[in-house]
């Protein structure tokens, strides 16, 4: 029902970005977007994958501490205020966006995906307001 | 100066003499009120009566920290407990701290001994002393506190806490001395440097202890302040400060062994060493009623000498220490054990057990970090999650230890582990 998103537990130390994205790599992973959330010991790196399952599995085999996790990615106009208006009918119904981050943009189209504290509410609003909502195989497919 | 010229200058045998006859009454008093020690002495076949002088002491059982921690938080006390006046605690190995009782006598006893170390110092009734050292549970505060009175010292109780108002005060009493951990005053040094307020003080004498520092420091700390240094040693096992403290001439604590008998044991055969060997400090108490302790291992590693100092005291002394036989650290003057970091993250579910200590000096003051693992099934994709987590587990490391602590959360697994002995601690701190 929703996207998922693979996340991951590293240290704020040299080299060890670059060591997950060579695990994804070598299980033939691609990333769609990602965003990293630091702190000055750690950071969370969250990715948007073709394949998160895959991605997972193959973190986890290679030591690293990673998650799956739900994602509401939806489509807006590549245009001023488009962002705001959705977030607007969210704030009304006191829904809160743990964290939001950009995922493509082609021409007309922008695509944004976040973490909010109530998914099932969020759904029901963009459903009522015909946001078109991506899932897991829509960005399979935005791979091709 | 000297306090007490007839206790600290009496010949070797007249010392001698009064140690054998304070000890039969020190062992007769503990066989007939701490069943822990006439246990032991029955186990070890051993009568009251077989103690005849100090060269007895061998037949004596040991004393560990692990006997007071097992017999928390009064079973060795030598008296009942309307006669203990005062209790103090220090960190034990695990939760449990080290309890100690002092009778009203007792107290005098410390204070005279810790009189003594000031006065070995150089302070005197007419001097203004701030006592710098926590106030509490810890010996430090009022050791050097009733000591200072004792002397007829004008007392400042600063306690620890607020650098900008001790030296304020430190300016405007015009303080001439000041008991605190080595590491503090250099600290203190640095924030008069700063406020250019170094040139402003008249402060002549600095009692320093509860950690260990080197002469190096000694030195820096004397050419920085332009005052002369001293170190004091005590733990509360055996009364707190005072128990030892070094004189003008720098070569070695001066013991106050007509209340503190001190021996030095190989810390494996277990047996005494000479003058002059290194090994493991073990004190007997010989005047103390509350909680008199016998062959209290101290686990502090030095040597001693019976020789006359050129101060023209003749008491024993020890020299500077040169380490521990156990994993004790001393931050900021807090006893600190490994094993109270292990015994609190083994209550999180959170992180695993596995812990790295990190300790270092910034601009003079210690600071401790704590390495701890995520655990894995706790991992999430927000940040403030994270957050929580590390704050529950400086919450519960500075509850055990007693003291502010940075916890930084490292990944699973990538903490060392080790089939021995794994290295829990890094102390990066250059003492000298």
């Amino acid at each position: 029902m929703y996207a998922k998103q693979l996340s991951v537990f590293i240290e704020n130390r040299e080299g060890r970005l670059e060591q997950v994205l060579e695990v994804l790599k070598n299980c033939n992973v691609n990333i769609l977007s990602l965003s990293l959330a630091d702190t000055s010991d750690y950071g969370l790196l969250r990715l948007i994958v073709d394949k998160p399952e895959t991605g997972y599995n193959y973190l986890t085999e290679n030591g690293f501490s990673a998650i799956l996790t739900d994602l509401i990615i939806v489509k807006i106009p590549h245009k001023p205020g488009s962002l705001q208006n959705l977030l607007k009918f969210l704030s009304k119904s006191n829904i809160n966006v743990e964290y939001m981050y950009g995922l493509t943009i082609s021409g007309e189209e922008a695509s944004v995906a976040m973490k909010v504290n109530d998914f099932e509410a969020t759904r029901k609003i963009f459903d009522n307001l015909g946001v078109e909502q991506m899932l897991s195989d829509d960005i399979m497919k935005l791979n091709n | 100066m000297i306090w007490n010229e007839k206790a600290e200058c009496m010949s070797r045998d007249e010392m001698i003499s009064l140690q054998n006859k304070r000890l039969k009454e020190t062992v007769k008093h503990v066989y007939d009120n701490v069943p822990f020690y006439r246990k032991k002495m029955q186990a070890k076949g051993i009568e009251p009566e077989d103690i005849k002088s100090i060269e007895d002491l061998p037949l004596l059982p040991f004393t560990t920290k692990d006997d007071l921690r097992d017999n928390y938080p009064f079973g060795l006390f030598a008296v009942p407990k309307k006669d203990i006046v005062r209790i103090h605690a220090s960190s034990g190995t695990t939760g449990k701290a080290t309890v100690v009782g002092y009778t009203r006598e007792d107290l005098e006893i410390w204070n005279e001994c810790t009189a003594r170390c000031l006065t070995m110092a150089g302070v005197g009734a007419e001097d203004i002393i701030q006592v710098a050292y926590g106030y509490g549970l810890f010996t430090g505060g009022l050791g050097a506190h009733g000591g200072a009175e004792k002397i007829g010292a004008m007392v400042v109780p600063m306690s620890t806490g607020n650098t900008k108002k001790l030296t304020t005060m430190m300016v405007d009493f015009g303080v001439t001395a000041i008991a605190c951990t080595p590491s503090y005053l250099l600290h203190i040094a640095e924030t008069l440097e700063s406020e250019g307020e170094i040139d402003k003080i008249k402060l002549k004498y600095a009692i320093c202890g509860a950690e260990p520092w080197t002469v190096n420091m000694r030195k820096q700390i004397e050419s920085r302040l332009h005052i002369n240094a001293f170190d004091i040693y005590g733990l509360s096992e055996i009364s707190g400060p005072g128990v030892a403290c070094d004189c003008i001439e720098h070569n070695g604590l001066h013991v106050c062994e007509d209340h503190f008998l001190p021996e030095i044991i190989d810390k494996d055969t277990l047996l005494p060493l000479p003058d002059g060997k290194t090994g493991e400090l073990v004190f007997t108490t010989i005047t103390k009623k509350g909680l008199p302790l016998i062959r209290y291992r101290t686990k502090d590693l030095t040597d001693i000498t019976h020789e006359k100092c050129n101060c023209n005291r003749t008491s024993a002394r020890i020299s500077k220490f040169c380490g521990r036989t156990d994993d004790m650290l001393i931050i900021r003057g807090v006893n600190v054990f490994p094993s109270q970091i292990e015994a609190a993250i083994t209550e999180l579910k959170e992180v695993t057990p596995h812990y790295l200590m990190i300790i270092d000096r910034v601009n003079n003051l210690d600071t401790l970090e704590v390495q701890l693992e995520l655990n894995k099934a706790f991992n999430s994709d927000e940040i403030k999650a994270i957050e929580n987590i590390n704050k529950k587990a400086t919450v519960a490391i500075q509850q055990a230890i007693g003291l502010a602590v940075k916890v930084k959360l490292v990944e699973p697994n990538s903490l060392q582990r080790s089939m021995g002995k794994a290295v829990h601690v890094i102390d990066n701190r250059k003492i000298d």
